[in-house]
């Protein structure tokens, strides 16, 4: 039987033991004995979020599938049990086979979000790897990045070996086969990361050298050997219809976030909000192919044993055969004790139609999420949701017997005015007064709308990575404005508005769009006993800001300023496809308040065309 | 039809707590295609009991559940089909069907078997076994009463533990495995330090007076300590419950809730 890293006395004192023991349904066994690459893949944040990862799934999947590798699973140990293995000095060790992550040939740490990156240094320090990619040797696993925050790299690049920039499915092969090859022949881990270097997507920070002009912005950046690209391409799977899916995914015994089958039916967003990172840095949209989708629906159901199957995509409306797939799971699973859930689907009638078929309309709430408050700055941000579609989906769904609306909106967007502010609640207003034309007699009491604001966060690769991000202290007001036109409107009793603290928003600014430099803060933060930061009930500001002040980085360099077009970007060196000139002109349309077709209206000229596939060529077969 | 289904909880899965047990079962039932019956509403929910919830840390190879089906496989192949689907740490290892009217699971538990033995470690040994049982019985038989104060919501509550306890001895756990023929239990997993002592108890359990094996040794501990008698000390993280079999009370006997049930061929 196996054995556990963890004797039973921390198990049973700790929050959650089952965390921790790995043996879940689906697991993959093999003996490491009998493998040439031991991987660990790791997602830095607590068990029940790191095993509702898609992505995470589809790398064990496919890494498994290889015959010589062995991926295991890591995740972050929650701050209680942090606390033992440190006292203990018991290494951070692997679900599957309860090993020590520093015997692993690879650490792969998938970086989702910016309030993870101190988590990041906790998996290092706990595994006994140096913190400082430099200071590893042969001892050490290679840490390779991953996700969506390997498009500014930057931030971490000294805690990194390799960035992988893009999808997983394309380039791992190539590389794990180097690594054999290297181990062979007794390569120095320096001669393998030049050569790992070389294999696209493929970004090995400390083969980089960065200069900077006296006011700080960068003056430089690029390899220190000629035979090093200057340049790193995102890597893309064109034709997603042969690609690994993991038909037997891991089924965890606690209860997860994503505790359901996950469907994911496309990449890509063909909208292009001027805020929205995913939707620049995954073009093409590519769907994936409708039969196979229900295939694998079937499969994955049997396999699991779940009683939810789930769809995924960053825009399901717009996948070209929704009405078939829908109905299809509907018809199939519905009498079977299934549940269907479709999360960012546009509120339509088809859409009303399928949602009274598979959820208690009294009870579920409508999402929309307008983004901003005014007509006119959604034009800036280009999310093509106006007012009036707003009131008909909502009109519709009242009288199809809901009452509650979920609304998203941004403050601190770029333009944004006081009367901008103002409008959000007002919007909230209307559709409550929509809901009271409904005569008394026909509805069901009170409605509800909630407002929740989240505070904007330039990002790279949008047409807002150059501007300026409000202070903590302007989100504040911000919020406050709203709240105060809330509180005038006539039916703010059936109005509730909700916002963030601002805190964490302008750490998230700093480390989007940082440099190297900002690596400093973080190991200083974490040192400092800053985990879990995107939990507020670990998050310490105080801690952050003494980093800041203690390392004498300054967040304003990095949020406040609007930076010129012409200046040198830390993620400048990638390609991801999007070209520079078309984030250019989506900067200067946001500020005249243009709009841009969406790719299937009329394409743009984003640069995406050159992996030629996808959306690009849907009607030029 | 109503179901009973008998299963074992071992090794890693102990760990693995009694909600999640549940969750882990309804899933385990989809994917070995037993043909359970939902109830009514928007979110349907499998129509299943369990008999007595198992704390973490406890190890069993007498749990039980109860599932109301459509229709049944033979009971071999509904055990074949469900081992298949099982992870390692849970065995299937009985599947009857219940007769018309049988009392589900939970509302039957009257008492359950339990053994408990030292852990590997680098622990000290309790004395050998002729001594550890001479003071068990002064303890058990001995005494008049056994009684113990609780903390409960409304105080300190004083109960006398020994009408709760129906058996209780000292045993060589291997010999009694054989003695009892117990064999739901991978014996791989068992690692038996302190030439294999342990204690074996038959308590009260259900909802109105549950007996946790570990009130009775911290009560035996307590008297060790105060009497002076062995040098018995109850250190939970030391030692290893063991569930051994649930039972129901029928017209005074204690029946194992699986022999209330049938084959289905
Ligand atoms: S090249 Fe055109 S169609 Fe293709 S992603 Fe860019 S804007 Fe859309």
């Amino acid at each position: 039987m196996r054995k556990l890293a963890l004797n039973d006395e921390i198990l049973l004192k700790i929050d959650k033991p089952a965390r921790y023991i790995g043996n879940e349904v689906n697991m993959v066994r093999k003996d490491p004995e009998e493998v040439d690459v031991r991987f660990a893949i790791c997602f830095p944040d607590v068990y029940e979020i790191g095993m509702s990862h898609l992505g995470i799934q589809i790398l064990y999947d496919m890494l498994n599938r290889r015959p010589d590798t062995y991926c295991e699973r890591v995740y972050s140990p929650w701050p209680d049990l942090h606390a033992i293995m440190k006292e203990q000095k018991i290494p951070l060790f692997t679900l599957e086979t309860q090993s020590p992550v520093r015997e692993m040939d690879f650490l792969g740490i998938t970086i989702q979000y910016e309030m993870c990156y101190t988590n990041i240094l906790q998996i290092l320090d706990l595994s006994g790897t140096p913190l400082y990619a430099t200071e590893r040797t042969w001892e050490d696993p290679i840490v390779i990045g991953g996700g969506p925050c390997t498009y500014n790299p930057e931030p971490l690049a000294d805690f990194f070996d390799i960035f992988y920039i893009g999808e997983g499915e394309t380039r791992y092969d190539e590389l794990l086969d180097l690594y054999k090859e290297c181990k062979e022949k007794n390569c120095s881990r320096q001669e393998f990361l030049e050569a790992a270097a070389k294999i696209p997507g493929m970004y090995v920070p400390a083969l980089y050298e960065v200069t900077y002009h006296e006011d700080g912005t960068i003056a430089s950046f690029g390899p220190v050997k000629e035979e090093i690209p200057a340049r790193v391409k995102k890597e893309i799977v064109m034709d997603l219809t042969d690609t690994p899916y993991p038909t037997k995914p891991l089924v965890p015994y606690i209860k997860v976030t994503q505790d359901r089958v996950v469907l994911e039916i496309m990449r890509g967003c063909i909208r292009g909000c001027r805020f929205c990172q995913a939707g620049m840095i995954y073009r093409p949209t590519r769907e994936r192919n409708l039969e196979q989708l229900k295939q694998w629906a079937y499969e994955m159901l049997k396999n699991t044993g779940h009683e939810e199957i789930s769809l995924s995509s960053l825009s399901s409306s717009d996948y070209t055969r929704l009405k078939e797939l829908v109905t299809f799971l509907i018809e199939e699973f519905k009498g079977k004790g299934i549940n269907i859930s479709l999360p960012s689907l546009r509120i339509d009638a088809f859409s009303l139609d399928v949602m009274s078929k598979v959820q208690d309309v009294r009870k579920s709430s409508l999402t929309f999420a307008p983004e901003a408050g005014s007509q006119r700055l959604r034009d800036v941000i280009n999310k093509g949701l106006t007012e009036e579609v707003i009131l008909e989906g909502a009109g519709q769904a009242f009288e199809g017997g809901w009452q509650k609306v979920k609304l998203y909106f941004m403050l601190g967007l770029p333009t944004e005015t006081e009367e901008d502010m103002r409008e959000i609640p007002r919007l909230a207003e209307k559709i409550a007064e929509r809901y009271y034309e409904i005569p008394k007699d026909k509805r069901n009491g009170k409605c509800q709308i909630t407002i929740s604001t989240s505070f904007f966060v330039p990002k790279p690769f949008t047409p807002f990575q150059w501007a300026p991000m409000c202070r903590r202290d302007e989100f504040l007001e911000r919020a406050r404005v709203v709240n105060e036109e809330v509180k005038q409107q006539l039916n703010r009793k059936s109005l509730k508005y909700n916002w963030h603290e601002a805190d964490v928003t302008v750490l998230e600014g700093v480390f989007a769009r940082g440099d190297r430099r900002v690596g400093r803060v973080l190991l200083k933060a974490y040192e400092n006993g800053c985990i879990f930061d995107s939990w507020t009930e670990f998050f310490v500001n105080e801690k952050w800001l003494s980093a800041f002040q203690e390392t004498g980085i300054s967040m304003d360099f990095y949020n406040s300023r609007e930076r010129s077009t012409d200046e040198i970007l830390p993620w400048d060196f990638i390609d991801c496809g999007v070209s520079k000139e078309f984030l250019k002109r989506e900067w200067e349309k946001a500020q005249r308040g243009i709009v841009t077709p969406n790719c299937r209206m009329q394409c743009s000229g984003c640069g995406a065309m050159q992996f030629e596939g996808g959306v690009c060529f849907e009607n030029k077969n | 039809m109503k179901i009973r289904i008998k299963f074992a909880k071992y090794g890693s899965l102990r760990f693995v707590g009694h909600l999640d047990m549940m969750r882990y079962f309804q899933k385990a039932m989809r994917r070995a295609d037993i043909d359970i019956a939902y109830s009514e509403g928007y979110s349907p929910h499998q129509i299943m009991s369990f008999a007595a919830p198992l704390g973490v840390g406890i190890t069993s190879e007498g749990e039980y559940l109860d599932i109301e089906v459509h229709s049944s496989k033979s009971d071999q192949e509904a055990l074949r089909a469900l081992n298949e689907v099982m992870v390692e740490g849970v065995s299937v290892l009985q599947y009857r069907e219940l007769p018309q009217g049988a009392r589900n699971a939970m509302s039957s538990v009257a008492a359950a078997d339990y053994l408990v033995y030292w852990k590997e470690g680098d622990f000290g040994c309790p004395d050998a076994l002729p001594e550890l049982s001479r003071a068990l019985r002064e303890f058990y038989r001995g005494q008049k009463e056994i009684l113990i104060t609780r903390q409960t919501k409304k105080g300190e509550k004083t109960m006398d533990l020994k009408p709760l306890i129906f058996e209780l001895e000292a045993v060589d756990v291997k010999d009694f495995r054989t003695a009892r023929k117990l064999d739901g239990f991978p014996e791989e997993g068992l690692q038996l330090p302190c030439q294999g002592v342990g204690f074996f108890m038959k308590v009260c359990t259900g909802s109105t007076d549950n007996v946790k094996p570990e009130l009775v040794l911290s009560a035996f501990s307590d008297y060790c300590e105060a009497t002076g008698d062995c040098g018995f000390r109850f250190e939970p993280f030391r030692m290893q419950i063991h569930r051994v079999e649930v039972y129901a009370r029928e017209s005074g006997d204690f029946i194992p809730l699986g022999e209330i049930g049938c084959h289905i061929n």
